[in-house]
């Protein structure tokens, strides 16, 4: 019995270490969702309320609830300055070939550049560009700074 | 090239090739690497000054570059100048094997120079220690600038002779140097020799270029370049500095190559979200769609004979290496192991297919059959890329790069090389960091 009570108290140390652990992992990558960025340390404003960026899962261009909900900004504010003309930016993070992910930024910012022409913006108001792995937001090699550079960011021309 | 050097072969001297007893085995990593000696060329008392050369120390330079070389290869063990037991003159004459073979030695290298109304005369024997006679002799002109290309065109000779295959030292490396913190990289064109002498920089850095590749006359170069922000495939003749934009695509190219025939480029070229492959021949400027499909299709490599391209595409969920016909036609798939694969690159002698794979966070260079059969992994790393194949397909060069902290500090980008043996991995000196390099065939043939 007495042994007995001796494991218990063991595993529920044990078991508090673990959750303890567990959330403190869980702070350091809390801006991630599914490997996509949730955070704003990175973000800038192309007005009050209005994000300049949208992040990506790795390998992947597919837009998320919270980008959507970026884009229907960035549109609303481009259908309010009607002479304002925007690049968009597509980036990858640094774990993939120079090559492909010259690609798949461009796959990137063309996926930002659809969805605002579907909310009325006209494609003549929006350039794209790729850069592929070469400008990196966050220089370091961790999770996190790579969720950051997977992005599209919305910048205006004039 | 201006400075192109001329080979005048003067003089062959008797080669006899069935009686040697020396030789050495590329097909597999070499354990036992051939003790050889290279004696310093002897420097004729006769020979002239030319434009601030060292003359006096000419010949011991080039037996330098020469064992250089040689280390390299990790196939031999070229042995210390203080054990030599022969003048220079006298071994070039006629080597004393027996004195020779106690120092270990297994083959000799000797050789003469004479600078005289600014031409270099060079001369070089190889002996055979062992069978006690002279394998291999050349003798050659040039103008005495010339000099370093003098010892890799030597260190090519002796290589065939050894090995029975051809040699690449007489080659250069095309790159691009790197410079500057990690999120706001300098990037510039640059060329060195093989060895890292001779480094020259193309471009300034205003603009970031990437993925240069030579032309099979190695005069001519492709490469990508941000030029006023418009990200397009270039060409640039290395001669004349002349460069100019491939084509008149509305949006980016890019993963430029030329085709073995050195008529065409082929590369990527993307438009609303998606990238396929093309070609342009650089004569008639036709340009034709080789790829149409929905995924990305990047990284061509034409093989050898031409008749197909390699490349890179995601068009099954995730980046695979599929090969087509060069007109686009019969496209298959040739690779199905774990892990994600790019940049196919295809060997000068056909047989092989140099790639990269990704797999749970490292990555591999490796090699595999043009099946996708026999794949070889040759090296693992936190992140490496980009193979480039050596002139004789024997070993790869790439470019690795480091994990940074979390400022970006501790980041940098070096090129590498391994035989596809997996033996003999070796970081190649370069004056800056460097990335996506691109060998030369010889310039000599």
């Amino acid at each position: 019995m007495i042994l007995n009570k001796n494991l218990k108290n063991i595993l529920l140390v044990i078991f508090a270490t673990l959750i303890l652990s567990a959330c403190s992992t869980a702070k350091k990558s809390g801006n991630i969702d599914g490997d996509v960025y949730t955070g704003k340390e990175t973000v800038e404003y192309l007005a009050s309320g209005v994000p300049d960026r949208i992040f990506f899962a790795t390998n992947k261009s597919s837009l998320t609830t919270a980008s959507r909900a970026t884009l229907r900004k960035q549109a609303n504010y481009l259908r309010k300055n009607k002479n304002l003309n925007v690049t968009i930016e597509g980036h990858a993070d640094e774990r993939g070939t120079r090559e492909y992910n010259l690609a798949l930024g461009e796959r990137r910012a063309n996926a930002a550049r659809d969805y605002l022409m579907t909310y009325g913006i006209s494609g003549k108001r929006i350039a794209v560009i790729s850069y592929g792995k070469e400008k990196p937001v966050n220089p370091a090699s961790t999770p996190l700074a790579w969720s950051q550079n997977r992005r599209s960011v919305t910048v205006k021309v004039n | 090239m201006k400075n192109i050097l001329f080979v005048f072969l003067i003089n062959l001297f008797l080669i006899n090739k069935s009686f040697a007893l020396i030789q050495v085995d590329i097909t597999r990593g070499n354990l036992d690497p051939l003790p050889i000696a290279v004696s310093p060329l002897h420097v004729d008392i006769k020979s002239e000054n030319y434009e601030g050369l060292k003359i006096k120390d000419l010949g011991l330079n080039i037996s330098k570059i020469i064992e250089n070389n040689f280390r390299s290869t990790g196939l031999f063990n070229p042995l210390k100048k203080e054990a030599f037991v022969q003048k220079p003159d006298i071994a070039h004459l006629k080597p004393r094997f027996e004195d020779w073979r106690l120092i270990k030695a297994q083959a000799l290298v000797t050789g003469k120079l004479l600078i005289k109304n600014g031409k270099l005369k060079v001369e070089f024997r190889l002996w055979d220690l062992a069978a006690a006679k002279e394998i291999t002799a050349l003798a050659f002109t040039t103008t005495p600038s010339n000099w370093r290309r003098v010892a890799h065109i030597i260190s090519d000779k002796i290589y065939e002779r050894l090995t029975g295959e051809d040699g690449y030292f007489d080659t250069r490396i095309i790159y691009v140097a790197e410079s500057g913190p990690k999120n706001q990289r300098e990037k510039k064109l640059a060329i060195m020799d093989q060895d890292g002498a001779n480094t020259k920089y193309l471009t300034l850095g205003n603009e970031l270029v990437l993925t240069p590749r030579f032309n099979p006359t190695n005069q001519m170069v492709t490469y990508m370049s941000y030029f006023r922000n418009m990200p397009r495939v270039y060409l640039l003749d290395i001669e004349t500095g002349t460069q100019e934009v491939v084509g008149n695509f509305p949006g980016m190219t890019f993963a430029p190559r030329f085709s073995p025939d050195g008529k065409k480029i082929v590369m990527s070229f993307a438009k609303d979200g998606n990238s396929d492959i093309y070609t342009m021949d650089l004569d008639t400027r036709v340009v034709e769609r080789i790829t149409d499909h929905s995924s990305i299709d990047t990284s061509p490599s034409f093989s050898p004979d031409g008749k197909y391209i390699a490349f890179n595409s995601d068009r099954s969920g995730l980046q695979q290496i599929y090969v087509m016909r060069s007109d686009g036609s019969g496209v298959k798939r040739i690779t199905f192991g774990n892990g994600i694969y790019g940049t196919p690159v295809w060997s000068p002698r056909g047989d092989l297919i140099a790639f990269t794979k990704m797999r749970k966070g490292r990555f591999y260079i490796g090699v595999m059959r043009i099946d996708g059969k026999g794949e070889r992994l040759l090296t693992e790393n936190y992140y490496q890329e980009a193979p480039s194949w050596s002139p004789n397909g024997r070993v790869l060069v790439f470019y690795r790069e480091t994990k940074a902290g979390s400022k970006g500090e501790g980041f940098s980008a070096k090129l590498w090389s391994i035989d596809i043996t997996g033996y003999n991995e070796r970081r190649l000196k370069t004056e800056t960091d460097a990335s996506d390099p691109s060998w030369s065939s010889l310039l000599s043939k």
